[in-house]
Order: C-alpha cells, then sequence, then structure tokens
C-alpha cells in the first residue's frame, strides 16, 4: 500500500502535535504558569518565541495550550461519536417511531446554531472543562446521528442484517456485530472533520472567555490574553493561529486520504 | 391547489413550528437546568435576601411552564423583558444594533456571493488543473483557521504592518506614498455611529467584511463547485452534448435551470452561517452589533438578555434555512411542471 505524500505529511504533523500534547512536561523548557522574564519580550536563545502579555514563557505556553486543546477536543470527539453512532444505528436499526422521534429531535437541536446553543447553556453554566466537553460532545454528536443513520439505513436492508433478525438476534447484536464493522469507514473519515470542528470550537469559546478559564493555558486562550500586543506590532497572539492551521490541515490531509481510500475500498468512483 | 403552493405552505409551517420548538429549547436550556439561576449569576457569596430578590424578579418561585408562556406571550408583542445587569429595556437597546449587525452581514454577503460563485464556476471550468488546485488549497486553509485567528492576521498585517511597509519603501515618490498612507489604512476598530456617512461607515468595517467574506467564500465555493459539476455530470447533459447542441445552448437550456436550485440552497445556508460568524467577528473589531452584545451578557449571567438574543440568531438562521428550501422547491423544474 503506498501513502500519497500528502497523506504523510498530514500524518506527520498530526502525529507531532499529539506527541507533544502527550509528553508536553516534559518538552516545554518553562511552567505553564510562571512567570520568567518580562512582558512581551522579543524571541531570543531563552525564549523562542518571546514571552506573553505577563511575561510567561510563549512557547512553554502554546506547548501546555495544545494539550488543553487537543484533549478536550479529543474527549468531545470521542463523545459525540459514541453518542451519535450508537443512537444514529439503534434509529436505523429500530426504524418507525423511534426513528421518526430521535430524527425530529436532532434536527430541531440543529436548527439552532451551535455557537449561539452553547453560549445560551453556558450563561447559566460554569465554564468548567467537563462541562465544555459534556457540551461540545452533545451538539456534535447531531451530526455524528445524521451520518451513521444514513449510512446505517442502508446496511439493515442487506441480507445478512435479515438473516439476523430472523434467526431472533436481539438489538444489541444487530447493531454491534452486523451494523457497526460495516459502518465503519465512512465514519473514521468523519472523526477528522469532527475533530478540527472541535479544535475551532474550543478554541472560539476560550476567546470569548467562555471556555477555559486562566491560568490554564489553550490556543483561543492565548490569542486573547496577547491581542493587545497586536496593536504594537507584536506577533504573540498569532502563533496559536499558526499552530491550529497546521494541526488542522494536517487532518484535512489523513482525512482525504482515508475517504478516497475507502471509497476505492468500495468501488467508486474516488 | 397547485402542488407548489401546498409545498411551500407546508415548508412555511414546518418553519413556524421549528421556530416555536427552537424557543422552548431555549427557555429549556436557560431556565431548567441544574443549579440555582439566581446563585450562578451572583456567585457563592451572595446574601440570602439578594438571592431571594432575584429569584422574584426573574419570577423563577413559579412553574416553569406559566415562566414560558408569559415569555413567550411578552416576546410575541415586542417585549423582550429587561436586562438584569443594567434594568434596560432589551428591545430597545436592541433594534440599533440588529441594524448594524444586518449592515454588515449584507455587505459581507454582497462581496461573497457572487465572488464565491463566479470562483466556483472557474474552478469546475478548470477542473483538477491548476486554478482548480489553487482555489481548493486557499480553502482548505481558511476553513482550517477560527474567524477571529483570522481576524487578527489582517488587522496584524494590513493595518499594523502595511503602513510600516509603506512608509519604508523609499524608492516611492513622497507624494505617491503619502496617498497610500492615507488610503490604504484598515481600521482594527469597526466604529459605528449615526453621524457617519455610508463611506465612512463601509471603510469603518473593510476588515471585518474581508474575514466574513473569507470565512464565506470557501464553503460557499466548495458547495458550488460540487452543486454544478453533480449537473454537469448528469445524463441529461451528456445528451445534449451529443445531439450536439452548443456550450452556451446546453448551459441555458439544461443547465441553468437545474442547477439554479443548488446554488440558491448553497448561498442561503452559508447566509446562515455568516450570521453566527458574525458574533466572533464583532468581539475582534468591538463592533457595537448583536453578537457583542450577546457574548457580553453571556459572561454577565445576563440570562433575559441571553434568550432574547438567542431566540433572534435562531430566528434568523431558520428563517433562512425556510427560504432555502423554499427557493429550491419553485426552482426546481420538476416541481413547477408536474406530470
Amino acid at each position: 500500500m503506498r501513502i500519497p505524500l500528502a497523506a504523510l505529511i498530514g500524518l506527520f504533523f498530526t502525529g507531532l502535535f499529539f506527541a507533544m500534547a502527550i509528553f508536553a512536561p516534559l518538552i516545554a523548557p518553562y511552567g505553564m504558569a510562571e512567570v520568567v522574564g518580562d512582558v512581551w519580550e522579543p524571541p531570543s536563545d531563552q525564549f523562542l518565541l518571546g514571552t506573553d502579555s505577563i511575561g510567561r514563557d510563549l512557547l512553554s505556553r502554546i506547548i501546555y495550550g495544545g494539550q488543553t486543546t487537543i484533549f478536550i477536543a479529543t474527549a468531545a470527539t470521542a463523545l459525540s461519536f459514541i453518542i451519535g453512532s450508537v443512537l444514529g444505528f439503534f434509529a436505523a436499526v429500530s426504524g418507525g417511531w423511534v426513528d421518526q422521534s430521535i430524527s425530529r429531535f436532532v434536527d430541531l437541536i440543529m436548527s439552532i446554531p451551535t455557537l449561539i446553543f452553547a453560549l445560551v447553556v453556558l450563561s447559566v453554566m460554569p465554564t468548567t472543562i467537563t462541562i465544555l466537553i459534556v457540551l461540545m460532545g452533545l451538539l456534535d454528536s447531531t451530526r455524528v446521528y445524521r451520518l451513521a443513520r444514513a449510512v446505517a439505513v442502508d446496511i439493515t436492508v442487506m441480507d445478512y442484517v435479515e438473516a439476523a433478525r430472523l434467526r431472533g438476534e436481539k438489538i444489541g447484536w444487530i447493531i454491534f456485530r452486523e451494523t457497526l464493522p460495516n459502518a465503519l469507514s465512512p465514519l473514521v473519515a468523519e472523526i477528522g472533520l469532527r475533530f478540527i470542528f472541535a479544535v475551532l470550537f474550543v478554541s472560539t469559546l476560550s476567546f470569548l472567555g467562555l471556555g477555559v478559564q486562566p491560568p490554564q493555558a489553550d490556543w483561543g486562550g492565548i490569542v486573547k490574553e496577547n491581542k493587545e500586543g497586536i496593536n504594537y506590532g507584536i506577533s504573540a497572539a498569532l502563533y496559536p493561529a499558526y499552530a491550529i492551521a497546521v494541526l488542522c490541515i494536517s487532518i484535512n490531509l489523513v482525512a482525504d486520504w482515508v475517504l478516497n481510500r475507502t471509497t476505492s475500498l468500495k468501488g467508486g468512483r474516488g | 391547489m397547485h402542488p407548489i403552493l401546498t409545498l411551500v405552505a407546508q415548508r412555511l409551517a414546518l418553519g413556524f413550528l421549528l421556530l416555536f420548538a427552537a424557543s422552548i429549547l431555549i427557555f429549556v436550556g436557560t431556565a431548567i437546568l441544574p443549579g440555582d439561576v439566581a446563585q450562578s449569576i451572583l456567585g457563592q457569596s451572595a446574601t440570602p435576601e439578594a438571592l431571594a430578590n432575584l429569584r422574584a424578579e426573574l419570577g423563577v418561585d413559579q412553574p416553569a411552564i406559566t415562566r414560558y408562556f408569559s415569555w413567550l406571550g411578552g416576546v410575541l408583542q415586542g417585549d423582550l423583558g429587561t436586562a438584569l445587569t443594567n434594568g434596560r429595556d432589551i428591545a430597545e437597546s436592541l433594534s440599533s444594533r440588529l441594524g448594524n449587525t444586518l449592515f454588515l452581514a449584507f455587505w459581507a454577503a454582497l462581496i461573497a456571493v457572487p465572488l464565491a460563485i463566479t470562483l466556483g464556476l472557474l474552478a469546475v471550468r478548470y477542473k483538477d488543473r491548476w486554478p482548480d488546485k489553487l482555489i481548493s488549497a486557499i480553502t482548505l486553509t481558511t476553513i482550517s483557521i477560527p474567524e477571529f485567528m483570522i481576524g487578527y492576521l489582517l488587522i496584524f498585517f494590513l493595518s499594523i504592518q502595511l503602513p510600516l511597509l509603506i512608509g519604508g519603501m523609499e524608492f516611492l515618490p513622497d507624494g505617491l506614498r503619502s496617498w497610500l498612507l492615507s488610503n490604504l489604512r484598515f481600521s482594527s476598530v469597526a466604529l459605528m455611529n449615526d453621524s457617519m456617512t455610508l463611506i465612512e461607515k463601509i471603510k469603518s468595517i473593510t476588515l471585518p467584511i474581508m474575514v466574513l467574506t473569507l470565512v464565506v467564500l470557501a464553503h460557499m465555493m466548495r458547495m458550488t463547485r460540487a452543486a454544478i459539476l453533480n449537473v454537469m455530470q448528469s445524463a441529461y447533459i451528456e445528451t445534449a452534448e451529443l445531439k450536439g447542441l452548443g456550450m452556451l445552448k446546453i448551459i441555458r437550456k439544461h443547465a441553468f435551470p437545474n442547477a439554479i436550485a443548488p446554488i440558491v440552497n448553497v448561498v442561503m445556508l452559508n447566509l446562515a452561517y455568516l450570521v453566527v460568524g458574525v458574533v466572533v467577528v464583532e468581539v475582534v473589531f468591538a463592533y457595537p452589533g448583536m453578537g457583542q452584545y450577546l457574548v457580553d451578557h453571556v459572561s454577565k449571567r445576563d440570562v433575559p438578555v441571553v434568550q432574547a438574543c438567542g431566540l433572534i440568531f435562531a430566528a434568523v438562521y431558520i428563517g433562512l434555512n425556510l427560504i432555502a428550501d423554499i427557493v429550491s422547491i419553485l426552482a426546481n423544474p420538476r416541481l413547477r411542471h408536474p406530470k
């Protein structure tokens, strides 16, 4: 199997970011909230990216921030996939009023823009990391639900599912043993896109001051903390933007490759 | 009744039903969530008297259904309640801000829509050649950066670095340099007041318009490209080609009537997306619109304001999606000429 160059680059950077997130305390030259220098010092040998608005090492902040952002996005994506795909398969396998009522409820949630819905809920909830993950996971599961249901509806009319029904298998068996293995490839490609969405979303919430709370570092929050510097030509707030762009583009490249590979497996036109 | 009218009427009814259900959802989201709203507004150190007062003011002592219907009744009569934080009438504070938000969205749409459709057509025309690839590369980049970061990148490079760059160009004649400096000025704060002329207003929101354009352009281009490719690859276009029709005639008689519905759909969906993108962009540029008002009051935990703004955003979003649906019904040749 030959992996195309674009996908290789994507895989490399995705791996690099995840490794950086996991080993953040080992890589970061300084502590996450440690004040080590003057305000907005320019990049030097001591501080590779300079310092931030209160004199913390910016590179360390970005490494730790990546850890927070990637952790929240990963957890939210996992949650949305568990909820969305189980409900989607359940609706497709059950059919009838179960399918109708879940689908209409999902339509309703999707009729309100995700950001607006999140803001409404966050106006009465404390902004802890757990709540952020649950909220993002629930809101994003609607999109996974639609995909999972659409894929599963095609599968449930297959003969082998019919055979399983006829020999009296329970609904759990039909979902996990008959439907899930056959629906996996399109869902895997979707994971990448949902993860990107989660990264952008949690950064946006933190930037608005409604996500990760200081002194905890995260990419959106770093922009918020350093945005005043931009007016003096200090680019501290821009580094998280580059980090997010590189991460998201890499994952996109990998997801594209997975998607193309699975469509060619199915004999599609690719 | 003509089948098209029935379909449109059904869609309209569905839209209103959806809006009604969304209002319940927004209300439930803020009112019946676990936790004491009064406590979370005032914080842990609040005195019991203050809590009781606020509860009475919010009406939390009444059952949720009663509160919902009195809120909805007020909304239907244009009464959005009063803000907790400053006691001002919400409808009054909102009206000018809603106007500002729509003003910004309007200009962004005016630039983004024709540009996206043109670029989408170009991508189809030069499919798999360099213009198509360049367009997809730019698309990939803009959808990989959050809106607010695009905003700060533009502020950094256009309103801070560009004047420095122009100022440093010694080889340009002084007159040209000062002309460039005074005309290529991008304000990093989008001021807006009634005494400004239209031109001044547009100049002041140049950067926000650019950010919003970049954000929706990518999606709109991608979707336009897909929609047109879908039509161009269908069997009736091939038939038309094979029977020897000219390219223009194929486009006019066969491709265009079938492509118009998906394109309008794409435009409407992206306008709905734009309405949400506005929230973040307004915060970046300190633009006095609805989005900034909403975000401000979310952090102040001012529930009535959040409910009102949430409902208006949801209504605009549902409305635009509804228009998209109706236009695609009206534009579909198969539905317009039933057998």
